[in-house]
């Protein structure tokens, strides 16, 4: 392979600072900050596979393995979440979302 | 010499649609079409990862994320009829936020990964012909017992999601079959005891006209 290490790194460090901004931005909808977390588990994906590659071991790509299991289960359960809130409350606006502070 | 700089031109258009793809799911209004900006982003890096040599990776990762996943969560926008207006409220307040802070963390990030790596060469490729291989054999390897943990997860998140998103009606007539497994005969069977013999015929009522003087 012969495209530098460098630029995977680079590459995952834009795109979580990307997913930073997007969870700044969009802090009112609740599916937007789920897939915005799943845009930051990619970035740190591509940095696993990166160095997985360069220094040699599996071992990164089998942790890549297992962030994405625990990744989909976690998006299932949200999104159940979010059905089940949207259910109730009729609204996914986060700052409604605040039954548990009082 | 060809070769990687064809490999250089891929990296640098799978990455570029994979950034402004990301860039469009943050800042489109339409959250369907967010969905699919994510859709684009995951599948660039996915081609990314299969010039990393990571095929096996990057083909789960198009099954389980733009097959799997992103269907459920286009599933979940469509399914709810959300009022986008509200949403989008905070959108210009908190934009220049968002961009400081982005910014910040990717200058210090970029600060820390440094120039050195710049110069790092790759060996040759340790998987060897079959990713899937090298990759399977580090799996059930050293890394049985957390497959197996990985499984339980699944399993434990999708009894949970089930859990979580099942409505049961109360008005509905349904048959409940643990109920109808347990029951006891006692309950649904009632013996009765009756008599071998037919009861003696009644007397004959009297006659009203006789009775009467």
């Amino acid at each position: 392979m012969m495209i530098p290490l460098a630029w995977y790194i680079v590459f995952a460090t834009v795109l979580f600072c990307i997913s930073i901004a997007g969870l700044f931005i969009n802090r009112k909808n609740v599916i937007v900050l789920l897939m915005c977390i799943e845009l930051m588990l990619l970035a740190v994906n591509t940095n696993f596979v990166a160095f997985s590659r360069f220094l040699g071991n599996p071992a990164g790509q089998v942790f890549v393995f297992f962030i994405l299991t625990v990744a989909a289960a976690e998006s299932a359960i949200g999104l159940a979440i979010v059905v089940l809130l949207f259910r109730n409350r009729r609204t996914i606006n986060v700052e409604e979302i605040d039954s548990l502070r009082y | 010499m060809n070769h990687q700089i064809f490999q250089m031109v891929c990296f640098v258009f799978f990455a570029a649609v994979a950034v402004g793809a990301a860039l469009a799911v943050i800042s489109v209004k339409n959250t369907v079409h967010a969905v699919l900006s994510l859709v684009l982003t995951f599948f660039s890096a996915a081609c990314l990862w299969m010039l990393a040599q990571a095929e096996f990776l990057a083909l789960a990762l198009v099954v389980v994320y733009v097959g799997a996943v992103m269907v459920l969560f286009l599933f979940v926008v469509m399914m709810l009829d959300i009022n986008l207006e509200p949403l989008r409220e905070g959108f210009t307040r908190y934009l220049p936020v968002g961009i400081v802070a982005a910014a910040i963390m990717l200058v210090e990030m970029l600060g820390i990964i440094g120039v050195k790596t710049f110069e790092v060469q790759p060996g040759p490729n340790p998987a060897g012909a079959s990713n899937i291989q090298w990759l399977g054999e580090a799996l059930f390897r050293q890394f049985l017992l957390p497959f197996e943990i990985a499984a339980v997860i699944l399993t434990v998140g999708l009894v949970s999601a089930v859990v979580l998103a099942l409505r049961v009606r109360t008005f509905s007539k349904r048959q409940n079959p643990a109920d109808q497994s347990a029951t006891d005969p006692a309950t649904r069977l009632r013996m009765v005891k009756m008599q071998a013999v037919a009861p003696p015929a009644p007397a004959p009522a009297p006659d009203k006209e006789t009775t009467q003087p």
